[in-house]
């Protein structure tokens, strides 16, 4: 288990976390009490995955250039 | 004799000044030949200092100069490198100035697919050497890109195959950096959005992209020139976002390539290569929730039963406590009669000894021991006064038994008997003496007998000199001085007057 706030993470730590709690559980090795700490952490790891595939919002945009080629901003694209 | 600007009468030939005719040459040369393209080998190359270029171009047998005026080198799509077969296009001129015809060359492209070839590969094998294509140098891909920055033409098929495939996958924000895809423009524009991308804030008006895209469609050799550019590659190669290169199709290979962080053959694969399918991790975070919840009942179910299993394999309480059970009623019933048994005989034992403790007692043998005290105590002074008196007269007796007359007696006898042996003592010692004083007196004459001082007596006589005893005449005749000893004392002889009578002898002879 990592220090790292659940809510902190990306969607690929906290999978790859997920994997690692459903790994112990089904190895089935652990204390009771552990299992359940782990059952909790298994859980909040799974809503964290669930928000980051909910933001799954596309959003396009050109960056438009000055003369110099320099950026100046974003317009959106919604045609292609 | 004629001059040259008299007329000759009779002749058509045209007359010109230097200046008269350069501008002609100038103007035929531009006028016939205008617009060329022509072919051949790069061969020197400068770059002036002014901007402007100057290059040759030459064949077996022919060199002709170019220039390209600074304002002009931009648009020339590519540089001329010294060997470098190209097409170099533009306008022939004259300069009268140097008597000199060259092309104005505005385009210059490479001429054929294997020149274009030969330099690509001159190029990779640069770059290799540089360590821009070891595998170390390649960054992992991140896993879910929130951002993904795309450096592409905003028309045409690539970026909407590219955007329909992260739709259908896992819908992002998607950033377009719009470039120039083909053409002179293509290198810089491409290597500036690459390094654009990268100077970018995470999550800012413009957020810096988690990866980066760079894609073509696909295109002869030459569209696709432009990314095989070395500012391309370098650009590509320094930049901190993870690419993906995707130009042209799967069997085209430009330089960037080499040095993106992953090759995908088309745009459409760089948008797979880029993010996951969304419904698939869903589907599999959803299984991870049933997977967990599984387990854990699982887990609870197994350890239920090795609970139970166990509790059977333990025995009935009843059981424990049954035998100590029985112990603790046999020994509560015996409690009680056990008390009232101990009790009873105790008391027994206390009447015993009470029965013989009445004061009566105790006062008749006080009275007893009282009594004897009184008698003991009425001895105790005549007792006392018998053995005194029994002491005094033992005393007086030995006083009686001792007389100081006796003693005296004593030590008068002991005196006379003193006297008597010093004196026999006395007698003893005077006689010794006499005796031996005698015997000495009689040595001493026989010693004065053996001396050679009686032979003195009889007319000998000893010398000595020095100290030592002088036996030989020799002897005497080097001494200083000689002492003769007589029976009656010693005599001096020499000594200091002794030198002075040895010299006188000589004197005296001389006189004679």
């Amino acid at each position: 288990m990592t220090d790292r706030p659940v809510d902190e993470m990306s969607f690929e730590e906290a999978m790859a976390e997920l994997e690692q709690v459903l790994g112990q559980l089904e190895r089935g090795d652990v204390a009771l009490d552990a299992s359940i700490t782990l059952y909790e952490r298994g859980a909040a790891l799974k809503a964290r995955c669930e928000t980051k595939l909910k933001e799954a919002e596309e959003k396009v945009a050109a960056i438009t250039l000055d003369g110099d080629g320099n950026p100046t901003g974003l317009k959106p694209v919604s045609d292609l | 004799m004629d001059l040259l600007d008299d007329p000759v009468p009779g002749s058509n030939t045209p007359e010109f000044s230097v200046s008269e005719i350069a501008g002609r040459v100038k103007k035929l040369i531009e006028g016939e030949l205008g617009w060329v393209r022509i072919k051949g080998e790069v061969g020197r190359v400068v770059l002036a200092r002014s901007g402007h270029l100057y290059f040759d171009l030459k064949d077996e047998r022919n060199v002709l100069s170019c220039m390209t005026w600074k304002g002009q080198v931009p648009e020339l799509g590519t540089m001329p490198e010294e060997g470098m077969e190209v097409v170099a296009e533009g306008r022939m001129t004259a300069s009268g100035f140097q008597s000199k015809f060259s092309l104005n060359a505005q385009r210059i492209a490479i001429a054929g697919e294997g020149a274009l070839m030969a330099l690509l590969e001159k190029r990779k094998k640069a770059l290799a050497a540089e360590g821009l294509f070891d595998a170390e140098r390649k960054k992992p891909l991140p896993y879910l890109p929130e951002v993904i920055g795309v450096v592409t033409s905003p028309q045409g098929a690539v970026i909407r195959d590219i955007l329909h495939r992260l739709r259908d996958r896992f819908p992002r924000k998607v950033l377009i950096w719009p470039v120039a895809v083909q053409g002179a423009a293509c290198a810089p524009e491409v290597a500036r959005a690459i390094e654009g991308f990268n100077v970018m804030t995470p999550g800012g008006a413009m957020p810096r992209p988690d990866l980066l895209i760079v894609a073509r469609g696909g295109g002869s050799v030459e569209d696709l020139w432009g990314f095989n550019e070395e500012v391309v590659a370098r650009a590509a190669a320094a930049s901190d976002i993870p690419l993906i290169s995707a130009v042209g199709h799967e069997t085209d290979t430009t330089l960037i390539d080499f040095v993106s962080d992953q090759r995908a053959p088309t745009p459409t694969a760089a948008a797979e290569i880029a993010v996951p399918v969304r419904h698939e991790l869903a589907a599999w975070v959803e299984q991870a929730g049933g997977r967990m919840a599984a387990s854990l009942s699982t887990s609870l179910v197994r350890r239920t039963q090795r609970l139970r299993d166990l509790a059977r394999a333990l025995p009935r309480p009843d059981a424990l406590v049954e035998g100590p059970r029985q112990r603790l009623d046999v020994l509560g019933d015996r409690l009680g009669p056990a008390l009232i048994a101990g009790v009873q005989r105790r008391r027994v034992r206390l009447s015993d000894v009470s029965g013989t403790l009445r004061p009566a007692v105790l006062t008749r043998q006080m009275r007893s021991e009282q009594q004897r005290l009184n008698t003991m105590s009425d001895r105790l002074a005549p007792a006392l006064a018998r053995i005194a008196a029994r002491r005094r007269e033992q005393l007086e007796a030995r006083v009686a038994r001792f007389a100081p007359r006796l003693l005296i007696q004593d030590t008068d006898q002991a005196r006379a008997r003193f006297d008597a042996v010093r004196g026999r003592l006395q007698a003893i010692g005077t006689h010794q003496i006499e005796q031996l004083r005698a015997r000495l007196d009689a040595m001493d004459r026989l010693r004065e007998t053996l001396s050679y001082k009686a032979t003195l007596a009889r007319g000998y006589a000893v010398v000595r000199g020095g100290g030592e005893i002088v036996t030989t005449r020799a002897a005497a005749e080097t001494a200083t001085a000689l002492e003769i000893e007589f029976a009656d004392g010693r005599l001096k002889l020499g000594g200091t007057t002794q030198p002075k009578a040895k010299s006188k002898p000589p004197e005296q002879g001389s006189l004679f």
